[in-house]
């Protein structure tokens, strides 16, 4: 029997693919960025950045559709914001805590989203979104909206041992939920490495156990990520059920910019685990004819472009007035104790 | 016409909320076919098909389940089986649902039913109250019902409510507590109630502890003719504190009764408001009065001098008016 969608000849159709790439470039000139702008002192609080994970994320979120789909990104995933849709201010103002940003200055850094645009805010506890955009999904078949769409989010390695992401994939799987639940093995859940994490083969093999479509794929290889992403997206908005996508790759950087990562086992840096998805990339795309050397870097200088203006604006504007915040955290007044 | 249970008040409220809005529907372990460990939902899948679904025993994920549709603008009321075992689902309570509205400004419109407070031979697992855990996390709406009609009137508008509310309905009510019917004054959540006019001391305290302290007041009542004022605050958060003061600018002594655990807490809150803000209308040193700080026994003979009694709270009121 052949299974296969019928969309998957598409999957590496031309402006899919550059669309795809523009994401991970211009994420990676926007963390270059935020680590310029975190060394310089100007950002407050932390700088988590997804470098060597922008193919995975990028390919993933494209795959949706703003407005239609639920995205739940996580702390590397600012290609995969970038090529959901998110405005490049979103993030400039809220690690720089513009108050015109999302999250007003209440929230910082990768915490922030426009849940009303189907972006979730991602809270720290490692998981926690995966139930979360079941229920949303859970709500639009309620509502009989749920026909064709989907609900994707990412998490690492390191998620895979919480209570949230088994209770989290098996409801989902439970409820035949179009999720995407992505797992994006960079080796290391802050210091601590695979071995110390799981002792099964492979993440993938846990999809066997959920009753769920297991996907594998080098996410160090923008065009395979594409492929696989793509399947998976299809599957799951065809009525397929859950996807897990297990992408192995290494983290290009430390947990945070804090961290310089020193514990990272150099001979993972010279594997192939440790190519650069964005270089895999540009050679990919000059090699099989989607853009040429002058397009790239004409993106390249677009996108710098873009970052340099988004920083531009979010440093001018004005951080939250505690005397202006209306410190409310009911949506309803009459609720509100204020002491 | 055959009285009704606060358990069938519970059950009324769900129905007329299913009834009225169709965004409403139901969360939780066996409460399907089953109708529910206390048959709190008993027929209503058959009523009202998809709209009441049971759930894996993934306390956390039915709740992030139930966060994730509130967001999406749909109103889940999660059953959990039983108050204690939300702790499995705490991280998903106060930190996605209760810092939502704040963080994003997207309401999450939410109702987690607990089955809460202890019954005889129920033990260490199926009799706690959680209430002073939920309410110390800003954003979250705690309510204690502790009448028939507050249990009826307090869901639906508990459920009506655009903010997350953790509605504790005791257990050892269920089917002990009767009415004629389901009116009663439909006071809003926020607003205390005085459940029994006194002159000579205030008992302030909820849920099923109101029946123990009026038992109580009773008792004084014939000893010496001694009237208790008793302070239903119906909900902890938000909490009541002008009626509170009022009541103990009327007479002068305060005992703040919980069936909780005694560190921290309800009592401790209200004690500590009418400390701060009605110092000067007490005549004696504010009296607490909760559970002993053990786990929960198991042993009918244990479990109710674990709590108190309407003796033991009479006599707390006795060394009060001593003073």
């Amino acid at each position: 029997m052949d299974d296969t969608p019928k969309d998957l000849d598409q999957s590496l159709e031309r402006n899919h693919v550059r669309r795809v790439f523009n994401a991970m470039l211009t994420a990676r000139v926007l963390e270059n960025k935020l680590g310029s702008l975190y060394k310089a002192g100007k950002i407050v609080g932390g700088v988590y950045l997804g470098k060597g994970q922008e193919a995975v994320s990028a390919s993933m979120a494209a795959c949706l559709e703003k407005g239609r789909d639920v995205y739940a990104p996580l702390i590397r995933d600012q290609a995969g914001r970038t090529a959901f849709g998110e405005e490049i201010l979103d993030c400039t103002r809220t690690y720089l805590g513009s108050v015109k940003g999302p999250m007003r200055g209440r929230d910082g850094n990768i915490h922030r989203g426009r849940p009303a645009e189907g972006m979730l805010a991602m809270i720290s506890h490692l998981g926690a979104a995966i139930p979360v955009v079941a229920g949303m999904l859970l709500a639009k078949r309620l509502k009989g909206e749920l026909d064709g769409v989907v609900g994707a989010t990412c998490v690492g390695d390191g998620c895979t041992s919480t209570g949230a992401f088994h209770e989290g994939l098996n409801t989902a799987a439970v409820e035949k939920l179009p999720l995407i639940l992505t797992v994006a093995n960079n080796q290391y859940a802050y210091s601590t490495p695979n071995d110390r994490q799981f002792a099964c083969r492979d993440l993938v093999d846990k999809a066997v156990g959920y009753g769920v479509r297991g996907h594998s794929v080098d996410g160090t290889d923008m065009l395979a990520c594409i492929k696989v992403m793509n399947e998976a997206v299809a599957r799951a908005r065809e009525g397929d059920g859950p996807q897990l996508v297990v992408a192995s790759m290494l983290r290009l950087t430390g947990h945070g910019e804090h961290d310089d990562g020193s514990y990272v086992d150099a001979a993972l840096k010279s594997s192939g685990l440790g190519r650069d998805s964005i270089e895999v990339g540009i050679k990919q795309l000059i090699e099989g004819g989607f853009a040429t050397v002058e397009e790239i870097e004409q993106w390249q200088q677009e996108a710098a472009d873009q970052v340099q203006q988004a920083v531009a604006i979010a440093q001018k504007e004005d951080g939250p007035d505690p005397y202006k915040d209306d410190w409310m955290a009911y949506s309803n007044p009459e609720m509100q104790m204020q002491r | 016409m055959s009285d009704v249970t606060y358990i069938d008040a519970i059950h009324a409220a769900l129905d007329e909320a299913m009834e009225r809005d169709p965004d409403v529907f139901l969360y939780g372990q066996d409460i399907g076919k089953f109708g529910g460990a206390f048959k709190a939902t008993k027929g209503l899948q058959e009523k009202y098909p998809g709209r009441v679904l049971d759930a894996p025993i993934s306390e956390d994920a039915m709740a992030g389940v139930a966060i994730g549709a509130a967001i999406e603008g749909a109103r889940p009321v999660l059953e959990m089986q039983f108050a204690d075992f939300s702790s499995v689902a705490l991280n998903q309570i106060i930190n996605q649902a209760a810092t939502h509205y704040y963080r994003t400004g997207v309401p999450v419109p939410l109702t987690m039913r607990l089955p809460s407070g202890g019954t005889p031979g129920s033990g260490p697992f199926h009799s706690q109250s959680m209430e002073a855990i939920y309410s110390h996390y800003p954003g979250l709406v705690v309510v204690t019902p502790a009448t028939v009609a507050d249990a009826h009137s307090m869901l639906l508008d508990s459920i009506a409510m655009n903010d997350p509310v953790i509605y504790c309905e005791h257990k050892f009510l269920y089917r002990w507590l009767k009415s004629k019917d389901l009116s009663g004054d439909r006071l809003p959540i926020g607003q205390a109630r005085i459940t029994r006019p006194g002159k000579h001391a205030t008992v302030v305290t909820y849920s099923a502890m109101v029946h123990e302290a009026v038992r109580a007041a009773e008792m004084l009542y014939k000893d010496g003719g001694w009237e208790i004022e008793v302070v239903d605050l119906r909900s902890v958060k938000p909490l009541d504190t002008d009626t509170i003061i009022a009541s103990v600018a009327r007479t002068g002594r305060l005992l703040a009764l919980g069936e909780a655990f005694p560190w921290g807490g309800v009592t401790a809150e209200v004690v500590s408001r009418v400390c701060a803000d009605g110092f000067h209308l007490l005549d004696a040193p504010p009296v607490r009065l909760n559970s002993k700080d053990t786990p929960i026994p198991y042993h009918p003979k244990l479990w109710s001098s674990h709590r108190p009694t309407p003796e033991s709270i009479a006599e707390e009121l006795r060394k009060l008016l001593d003073y």
